[in-house]
């Protein structure tokens, strides 16, 4: 048995919703769905799971905290220790409070650009890649699910997608990547 | 789909279907530029040109072109270096801190504040970057080794946190837009048909095709770095204030500087938006977007820290007389009743006692007065700066150091510079990206929108 790739076409997230809700109550996997806006429960109803990217975003602060921290102690007491305004620097903790402003710029410039870049990296936007979404009027006013079945499925799915308000079901061979 | 209260007013006028937004934000862009964006832009860009020659004589002759002199060594540079900074405050603000606190309005005004806030940190960069005297050796701000032997930045030193805190802000507020902007490239470019804006479109919009682990990543990104930029936004005046808090000169070493500054800064920046969203909402004729309701928002947020601003003005004079320290009182009374009284008026008046109009609803609904207010509010955060700096500078511990401050033609044309660079890059901003962030308002439209809030309504009623 061959495999299909079904495209529904939506014109609203209500029905969107309902259908997403349909189909996976009849055990049927929805492989992504394209929209101009982010829905909200829809991840729930397709099952994407939660990202990870604000734990990345976390572990990058706290490496941006210690990049800061080793920099200021080696530069600030370890490697030229100079005695400015009559406060000298003999040890981190007594110069502490002054390094704490760069402490905190310098988390939050590696959590954010390590977010980021992660991000773009994760999702693959990158400068000179083709738009990854298959039809151009998902990003204008139409929403689109995709689901890969089996040949003999399909048109039990394709009634259940109308009837929750599927404008629109094409086939295609659209190749994806998440 | 969230519901939202009837007697909240809606945010988008009219009935907006989602095509509808695409078609209204993307009109400035797809159609033809008008005769005032060309004049405006004209002009925008001569002042521009004219500050790039000041500013090139600055570099080739040497800071001594400027009026600062050996009293008064900090004049125009900082004070303009501050005013910028402070007016890219609001941008952050009302991305970061409204998404934190779940405002809906801000999804109209957001992107143009954003721009504004990158524009006005650059115009910043520019008299830091100056002030240093000697520019091409500006490198040595960073903590680079230097051929002498290793003698470090001094990171005790409120000048470097400096540095660090405007590096941090511009990049991250720079992510922040632009991640903002990809989803809405993407719909320009699935709609271009010229090859030049389909081929610029897809570089800019790197892809995106909105798929629900990419809008799922998207929203947390949008999330997290709502809250990283929240503190960011307000360490950076803070740091800025500490340039002045930290030093022994009487005026500037007042513990009240880093929220007074923070104050100001939101005030002047809320002013600025005002400023520069009345004109654009009527040339793009977005009023369906940026209605009475978000003008009246942005008023309110002025009076709030434009009365901060004035307690803090009070208390400082109270805690010089409080203190007993004569330098301190004597710093104060030269403020107001000194050789730049005028200065100091002018700051008390535009800052103090024009923002309290704005209880009247009257007046805070009001368009046009509320574009003269923009504009008189902004004078008065300049002034501010301006008092903060150079009254204070040009009387201090010896009088035989006494001085007077008179700007040069060189000083007033590298500011009337960075306004026109300012205003250069807005007015491209504004043809050519989107000045509004349409995927978010599509995700608003069913619960602010004024036809499906009316038709709910009507569904209560019966």
């Amino acid at each position: 048995m061959s495999n299909v790739t079904i495209h529904a076409i939506f014109d609203d997230e209500e029905p969107l919703l309902a259908s997403a809700k349909t189909l996976r109550s009849n055990g049927i996997s929805i492989k992504d769905v394209f929209s101009p806006f982010p829905v909200h429960g829809l991840d729930a109803a397709i099952g994407v799971p939660r990202t990870w990217i604000a734990i990345c975003a976390f572990i990058y602060g706290l490496t941006g905290l210690s990049l800061a921290t080793l920099m200021m102690w080696y530069m600030m007491v370890h490697d030229w220790p100079t005695n400015i305004g009559g406060k000298p620097s003999f040890a981190y903790y007594m110069n502490m409070p002054a390094f704490i402003p760069i402490s905190f710029e310098s988390t939050v410039f590696c959590a954010a650009h390590g977010m980021a870049i992660t991000f773009y990296l994760r999702c693959w936007l990158v400068p000179g890649t083709k738009p990854k979404n298959p039809d151009p009027r998902t990003t204008d006013d139409k929403f689109m699910m995709v689901i890969e079945t089996k040949e003999e499925n399909r048109s039990n799915i394709e009634s259940m997608l109308k009837k929750d308000g599927a404008i629109e079901i094409n086939n295609s061979d659209f190749k994806y990547r998440n | 789909m969230h519901a939202e209260s009837e007697i909240r007013e809606p945010l988008i006028l009219g009935n907006k279907t989602y095509h509808q937004i695409s078609e209204d934000i993307v009109r400035p862009i797809e159609g033809k530029a008008t005769k005032q964006w060309y004049m405006l832009l004209t002009l925008a860009t001569i002042c521009f040109l004219w500050g790039i020659g000041c500013l090139a004589y600055t570099i080739g002759t040497g800071i001594g072109v400027w009026g600062s002199n050996n009293g008064v060594d900090w004049a125009w540079d900082i004070t303009n270096f501050v005013w910028w900074i402070g007016i890219g405050h609001a941008g952050t603000l009302i991305s970061a801190v409204l998404l934190l606190f779940r405002q809906k309005w801000r999804m109209a005004i957001n992107r143009s504040a954003e721009a504004m806030t990158i524009f006005a940190v650059m115009c910043a960069a520019i008299f830091v970057v100056l002030h240093t005297g000697r520019p091409w050796l500006d490198y040595w701000l960073f903590p680079l080794p230097n051929q002498f032997g290793s003698l470090w930045v001094n990171f005790n030193s409120p000048l470097l946190w400096d540095v660090f805190a405007v590096s941090t802000y511009f990049s991250v507020s720079l992510v922040f837009w632009y991640t903002g902007l990809v989803p809405d490239f993407a719909m320009i470019r699935d709609r271009a048909v010229k090859p030049f804006s389909k081929k610029l479109y897809s570089l800019l919009s790197v892809g995106w095709g909105g798929s629900a682990r990419h809008w799922s990543r998207f929203e947390e990104v949008s999330l997290v770095l709502a809250g990283l930029s929240t503190p960011l936004v307000f360490s950076v005046h803070s740091i800025v204030s500490m340039d002045f808090a930290t030093s022994v000169v009487p005026g500037w070493h007042t513990t009240i500087f880093p929220p007074y500054f923070v104050a100001g800064a939101v005030f002047s920046g809320f002013a600025m938006v005002l400023t520069l969203l009345l004109i654009m909402r009527k040339v793009y004729r977005l009023e369906n977007y940026i209605t009475v309701k978000h003008i009246e928002y942005m008023n309110i947020i002025i009076i709030v820290t434009g009365s901060i601003v004035g307690v803090a003005y009070l208390t400082e004079l109270f805690i010089s007389w409080y203190s007993g320290v004569e330098y301190e009182q004597y710093a104060f009374l030269n403020r107001a009743t000194g050789p730049y009284w005028w200065a100091y008026a002018a700051m008390m008046t535009c800052n103090v006692v024009s923002p309290q109009v704005f209880w009247f609803k009257k007046l805070r609904t009001n368009f046009a007065f509320t574009f003269v207010m923009s504009i008189v509010v902004n004078i008065g955060m300049w002034f501010e700066r301006f008092v903060i700096i150079v009254p204070t500078l040009c009387r201090t511990f010896i009088p035989s150091t006494w001085n007077m401050y008179h700007p040069t033609f060189i000083d007033v044309g590298i500011f009337t510079g960075t306004i026109g660079m300012f205003f250069t890059f807005f007015l491209l901003f504004t043809r050519y990206f989107p000045v509004i962030a349409q995927a978010e308002l599509k995700s608003i439209v069913k619960s602010s929108g004024q036809e499906h809030k009316e038709k709910a309504k009507h569904h209560h009623a019966h």
